[in-house]
């Protein structure tokens, strides 16, 4: 039992994690370490080129790690596999098969001993899921390019994979299409209880999706700075969101972090992340500007926020 | 109201044909006036001496430039009985063709069967690239006749030489597009194959085949003209069978129709080819 709950809250566990591209370079990031509780949605956010898509990889098990590890429920990742399920920030459809093709393609590496109507049957369900059922005949030429990001999204869902990764999924998309699919995964989420890492430029959609947001420090030797916990509860709605009296506090951290101290020294020097989590509903004066509150230290590494929210 | 273009262009092709049969028309016309002028002593003398009296200068008029009439009728003639067969010098243009492409066809499976699997290593391998590079470098800018002494010396058989220099001159493009298409497959489309478990095999014929068949469709159709371009040659060098041959043959024998007529055939059998492979390079290429 007590082990279970501990399997759960460090499902997916990264320790020490570094890269370096060049030897005579200094490392991209270095002690990249957090964790992923199952069923957890966690966003990292951070500037251009700090190293979230090599995190990322790193997770998928594409790239190799240049130190530290990863462990998914307590066995180290060395290489890619269908437990964990990617979604390319280029889509990566193979052009030259149909939408169903293209999800029959991932269900076939998954089942290899399922029939030909069995696949199909499987697949057809996560095409429904995305709404694309009218669709499943075209080439990936003839979608839009939120269509096609929706593929990506239903191909790695139909592996059922432990953990899904999302490397910038909507980055390329219009801002109303993004948030219908932004509602779409974030009720595919809450139904099946995916474990979610995802790369995002956009601290709405890290407010929206996640339930936990990593920052990252500017690179080279980029770390995680802080970990955020969304105070906000999981029944989020794009709608109602901004109306959550605790939206605009996290929303004016995040992005006091990506404007002033993501490039400053005591982000870039923070050998651990901070933890920081926002007073919650029922916490304190509700007039009083909600902010971020001191926390005691859950693990070793953590140390407890000092931050202050600028407004 | 304007026609659609493509009707536009057909006009505007069929014009020009007519306007270059026009011209050919009064290029060959019968010349009135020399027919005319009686023949001078020396004239005469030269062409007693040529085996013809000067009173069949008719006959001498169908060894010059076919008017398009001798070349319709020459067409038709040989199409009658394409397949006729009366000794090694003379046999019907469908034998000779059909020579050419069973010549053709044999090279350039040959080189197909092992240019495109070849290629297919050199692109998996930066090594090997890196490797067979010089080689490649070197070979493949010789021409393909170049090889023709080599082939016939230690083949020793005219036919077999043939197919060789078909080999030679059509692996090279099959082989390089094979690796350049290959090599360049999409990083991404390699990682969704990672990350989806799929063995090295597998991945080889579901994601970088069908990723890299259009690049090698392409040197598919270069080879296949190059071929057709080298065999007439070859066969203008090495004789026997074949439209090559038949164009030199009928040449020797000064039937200008004959030759008129080969060469447009030629032409129109590249075009067919080039077709045929235009059709399946269709058929595997994607939109992205
Ligand atoms: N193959 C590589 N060789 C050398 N350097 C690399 C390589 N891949 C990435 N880098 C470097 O590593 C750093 C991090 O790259 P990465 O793609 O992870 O950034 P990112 O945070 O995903 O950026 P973005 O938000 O723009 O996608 C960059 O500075 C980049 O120049
Ligand atoms: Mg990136």
């Amino acid at each position: 039992m007590a082990t279970e709950t501990c399997v759960d809250a460090h499902f997916v566990k990264i320790e020490g994690l570094g890269k370096r591209y060049r030897a005579d370079q200094p490392p991209v990031f270095e002690g990249v370490s957090f964790s992923i509780a199952r069923g957890e949605f966690v966003c990292i956010i951070g500037h251009s080129g700090c190293g979230k898509t090599t995190i990322l990889n790193v997770l998928a098990g594409l790239e190799a790690p240049g130190e530290g590890y990863v462990f998914m429920a307590n066995r180290q990742l060395t290489g890619p596999g269908l437990d964990r399920g990617v979604v390319f920030q280029g889509h990566a459809l193979l052009p030259w098969l149909s939408v169903e093709d293209n999800i029959a393609f991932a269900v076939r590496a998954r089942h290899a001993d399922w029939s030909r109507r069995q696949v199909r049957e499987h697949g057809a369900r996560f095409i429904e899921m995305v709404g694309l059922a009218h669709a499943a005949r075209r080439k990936p030429a003839e979608l839009s390019g939120g269509m096609k990001q929706r593929v990506g999204i239903a191909r790695a869902f139909a592996v059922e994979p432990r953990m899904l990764l999302l490397d910038e999924p909507f980055g390329a998309l219009d801002a109303l299409t993004r948030g219908t699919i932004q509602d779409e995964l974030l009720r595919i989420c809450a139904a099946t209880r995916q474990t979610v890492f995802m790369i995002t430029h956009d601290v709405d959609e890290a407010i929206l999706l996640a339930d936990k947001i990593l920052l990252m420090s500017d690179g080279p030797r980029a770390r995680i700075a802080e970990i955020v916990v969304n105070p906000l509860p999981r029944t989020r709605q794009r709608e109602t969101l901004h109306h959550d009296p605790l939206f605009y506090g996290l929303r004016n951290h995040l992005v006091d972090f990506l404007v002033h101290r993501a490039a400053g020294a005591e982000a870039r020097s923070a050998t651990l992340p901070r933890l920081v989590q926002f007073a919650g509903e029922g916490t304190g004066d509700a007039s009083a500007e909600p902010g971020p509150v001191r926390m005691p230290v859950p693990a070793r590494r953590m140390v407890s926020a000092a931050g202050r929210v600028h407004s | 109201m304007q026609a659609p273009p493509r009707i536009q262009a057909a006009l505007l092709s069929l014009l020009l044909f007519g306007v270059l049969l026009g011209i050919w028309q009064l290029a060959t016309r019968p010349v009135a006036d020399t027919a005319a002028r009686p023949l001078s002593a020396a004239e005469a003398e030269y062409a007693e001496l040529m085996g013809q009296t000067a009173a069949t200068g008719e006959a001498e008029k169908s060894n010059g430039f076919p008017t398009p009439w001798q070349f319709a009728a020459t067409v038709a003639g040989q199409l009658a009985d394409p397949f006729y067969d009366r000794g090694p010098n003379d046999k019907g243009i469908g034998i000779q063709l059909a020579h050419s492409l069973g010549r053709v066809a044999v090279g350039y499976l040959l080189a197909l069967a092992v240019a495109v699997p070849l290629g297919f290593v050199v692109g998996m391998s930066p090594l090997l690239q890196r490797a067979l590079d010089p080689f490649i470098q070197v070979l493949k800018p010789i021409s393909p006749l170049a090889w023709m002494p080599i082939a016939l010396y230690t083949i020793r058989d005219s036919t077999i030489s043939g197919v060789f220099v078909i080999f030679i001159c059509s692996a090279w493009p099959m082989l390089l597009n094979t690796a350049f298409g290959v090599a360049t497959v999409r990083r991404e489309w390699l990682n969704v194959a990672r990350t989806l478990e799929l063995g090295r095999l597998r991945t080889a014929f579901t994601v970088i085949l069908p990723a890299a068949a259009p690049t090698i469709l392409t040197g598919m159709r270069i080879s296949m003209g190059i071929a057709w371009l080298v065999i007439v040659a070859a066969e203008m060098l090495v004789g026997g069978t074949g439209i090559g041959y038949f164009v030199w043959n009928e040449w020797n024998n000064l039937k200008l129709s004959n030759v008129l007529f080969a060469v447009l055939l030629i032409g129109l059998v590249g075009m067919a080819l080039d077709l045929l492979l235009a059709g399946l390079q269709r058929r595997v290429s994607y939109g992205d």
